[in-house]
């Protein structure tokens, strides 16, 4: 093991993949620059050894990152494309959801679209409107697509390699604000973290907070300030989105009654709204009172401190909610 | 590629009439079926256009990929592809060439390198600059023709492709044929400049015109520029002048083009005007007829076993969506 923070836990999963698979490349902007501004400049250190050629540095062209990924992987490769962020990726969604959603099936089964695109999701200080988007819904609804989204350095490089290894396409989705979080890594190259699979972030008997991405962390410490009311809520981190672990969430709802979904998305038409729904229709006769969300409001995302805040779902915010549904 | 050079070219030529015919049949009676009410949604058809796919398909290997747009039957035809199957694809029955889950606007033969017909206008132009990248890491002997219409050079991801084609000097040849239609817009009405051919020549791109109705002009012009491609001269656009004698989509009746203007332009479609050459070099009118006569069954065979085979299993409505959260 070894104690690292999220972006670099991505880069060594991205480099290990590429070691063990000739077909696997990265492209996207700025992937060459040392010391760059921009995200892309983590795979700088990736150049020396994987050359330009797999390591594609690209103009600002994100119909033709995201693009050419399909159509790489349609002939045979295995692309990484780093669209950066989230609201940047919005300029390729034509052919995420329209080409490497569609192509496998519309063709017949012809061919298989084995790419990873990634893209960076949350609001962190002070973004604003255009570069603090949660989006991940908008991929869960579309079908064809794998939507994974890490909360930790270990799940972040597990997942990758899992994505890059799996046929379909996958979005996968960090946190911007837990690039520089830091925790223990597996230095297996061998070993991935399953798609489809959640894990219990924080073992509960009185109540289930269902939560992904950079929400399971604040989950699991409001249940650290609901653990003082004597409140005893499990956390689950889901780390998929599509295809999500229905029987984890089911065993944790029948085990404690109550369940929460929190995300950071706007909640009106989130992927909470998807879970708190199967669990209603599925796990109904389980349920001691019904299913409680919290998610932003729906409201762009505001630049100044204090309306920052308003629109950030807080630890204290989701163990209000909690209480609420222990009450209930 | 001058006359006196090449002692077969009747012979070529004749091939390129046995082509063009072949479409010609197809798109005919792809008509015929849609009227009958055969075919469950819309055609857009190549009639008049022939002689570009044909010459420069004819130029290309098997193991060379196209990429097509929404109007796709020439393509798919001249690159190899079987009308049998097509025709059932139309019909949406079992033995399509992409099994009756995409229709005549996804027809695709991966097993010939024809990468799919689309539905999304330039969306062709960033995968095939894709696939090109993927031919270049697998070390493949291989190059890729992308198929463009006139209206697409007003989009952006045209723009983002050909400069991407260029900075990595890709092997790649742009076909855009210019039927001097953008739906039912005249594409000169809604465009600046002089043109596609200057458009491709601002980022540096060899560009060359050509009669597109002419399949000897086309298939001089196209067997130059494939080699220069294959031999590392990175990507050439080709602008082939043509006119699209039917409509824009199979239900469209052209109330708003000039009386005469289809008739006009008629007089000029390229199958005309090959037998015309092909009856002054030696082939007589008698093989001439005997070739469309060929055409005409074995286009109206393919219509037979379409109408003959069964429509596919409803339930596989749900096979090749994914791997991973695959449809229950």
């Amino acid at each position: 093991m070894s104690e690292m923070n999220l972006g670099d836990a991505v880069r060594v999963a991205l480099a290990e993949e590429m070691r063990r698979d000739p077909l696997v490349w990265a492209l996207g902007e700025d992937l060459s620059t040392a010391h760059g501004a921009t995200a892309g400049s983590q795979y700088y250190q990736l150049i020396d050894e994987f050359g330009p050629k797999r390591i594609v540095n690209t103009p600002i062209s994100e119909n033709t990152i995201m693009g050419a990924a399909v159509g790489a992987a349609v002939a045979g490769t295995r692309p990484v494309a780093d669209l950066r962020m989230a609201d940047f990726a919005m300029c390729a969604v034509d052919e995420l959801v329209n080409q490497a959603a569609k192509i496998r099936y519309m063709f017949g089964g012809q061919a298989r679209v084995p790419l990873v695109v990634r893209q960076m999701i949350g609001a962190r200080k002070g973004g604003a409107a255009q570069h603090s988007q949660s989006t991940e819904a908008w991929y869960v609804h579309t079908p064809g697509l794998v939507v994974v989204a890490p909360a930790t350095p270990a799940d972040a490089k597990g997942l990758l390699k899992a994505a890059i290894r799996c046929d379909d396409p996958v979005v996968f989705m960090e946190h911007k604000e837990l690039m520089a979080t830091t925790g223990e890594v597996s230095d297996d190259a061998d070993e991935i973290v399953p798609i489809g699979k959640a894990r219990i972030a924080r073992e509960g008997r009185d109540m289930t907070i269902v939560a992904w991405s950079k929400m399971a962390l604040i989950a699991t410490e409001a249940a650290e300030l609901l653990a003082a009311d004597g409140i005893d809520a499990e956390v689950i981190d889901l780390r998929s989105l599509w295809p999500w672990d229905q029987d984890l969430v089911y065993a944790s709802v029948a085990k404690t009654g109550r369940l929460l979904v929190a995300q950071e998305a706007v909640q009106v038409g989130g992927f909470g709204a998807e879970i708190a729904a199967d669990v209603g229709e599925n796990m109904g006769g389980a349920l001691k009172t019904p299913v409680r969300r919290i998610g932003a409001p729906r409201i762009p995302v505001p630049y100044a401190e204090p309306m920052e805040n308003e629109y950030r779902v807080t630890a204290e915010k989701v163990a209000a909610k909690a209480r609420e549904l222990a009450a209930g | 590629m001058a006359d006196d050079t090449i002692t077969n070219r009747p012979a070529r030529i004749f091939d390129h009439y046995k082509t063009m015919s072949l479409i010609r049949a197809f798109e005919e009676a792809a008509e015929v079926a849609f009227d009958a009410g055969m075919v469950n949604g819309s055609i857009h058809q190549y009639i008049g256009e022939e002689a570009i796919a044909t010459g420069v398909c004819s130029n290309l290997r098997k193991s060379d990929y196209i990429l097509s747009n929404h109007r796709g039957h020439g393509h798919a035809i001249a690159k190899g592809a079987n009308p049998e199957a097509m025709m059932k694809e139309l019909f949406g029955r079992v033995g399509g060439t992409s099994g009756a889950k995409g229709g005549s606007m996804h027809i695709a033969d991966f097993s010939v390198g024809m990468l799919g017909a689309n539905g999304i206008l330039a969306d062709g132009l960033t995968m095939g600059v894709g696939a090109a990248q993927a031919l270049v890491l697998r070390g493949v002997d291989a190059m890729v023709t992308v198929f463009v219409g006139d209206g697409t050079t007003n989009r952006g991801p045209f723009y983002e492709a050909l400069n991407w084609a260029m900075i990595y000097e890709l092997p790649v040849l742009f076909v855009c044929e210019n039927n001097t239609y953008a739906s039912s817009t005249v594409t000169r009405k809604v465009t600046a400049g002089p043109g596609p051919v200057a458009r491709a020549e601002a980022f540096g791109m060899p560009a060359f015109d050509v009669d597109g109705n002419d399949v000897l002009a086309v298939d001089e012009l196209a067997a130059d520029l494939v080699s220069r491609v294959r031999n590392g001269g990175g990507p050439h656009f080709l602008h082939a002048r043509t006119y699209r004698i039917k409509g824009h989509i199979s239900l469209d009746k052209l109330l708003y083009r000039p009386e005469g203007e289809t008739e006009e332009h008629w007089k000029g479609e390229p199958i005309g005007r090959c037998a015309a050459w092909l009856l002054e070099n030696g082939i007589g009118q008698d093989e001439l007829d005997a070739a469309s006569a060929a055409a005409n069954e074995r286009i109206a065979a393919a219509v037979e076993a379409a109408h003959a085979a069964p429509f596919p299993d409803a339930k596989l409505a749900f096979a090749d969506v994914q791997d991973m959260g695959a449809p229950q």
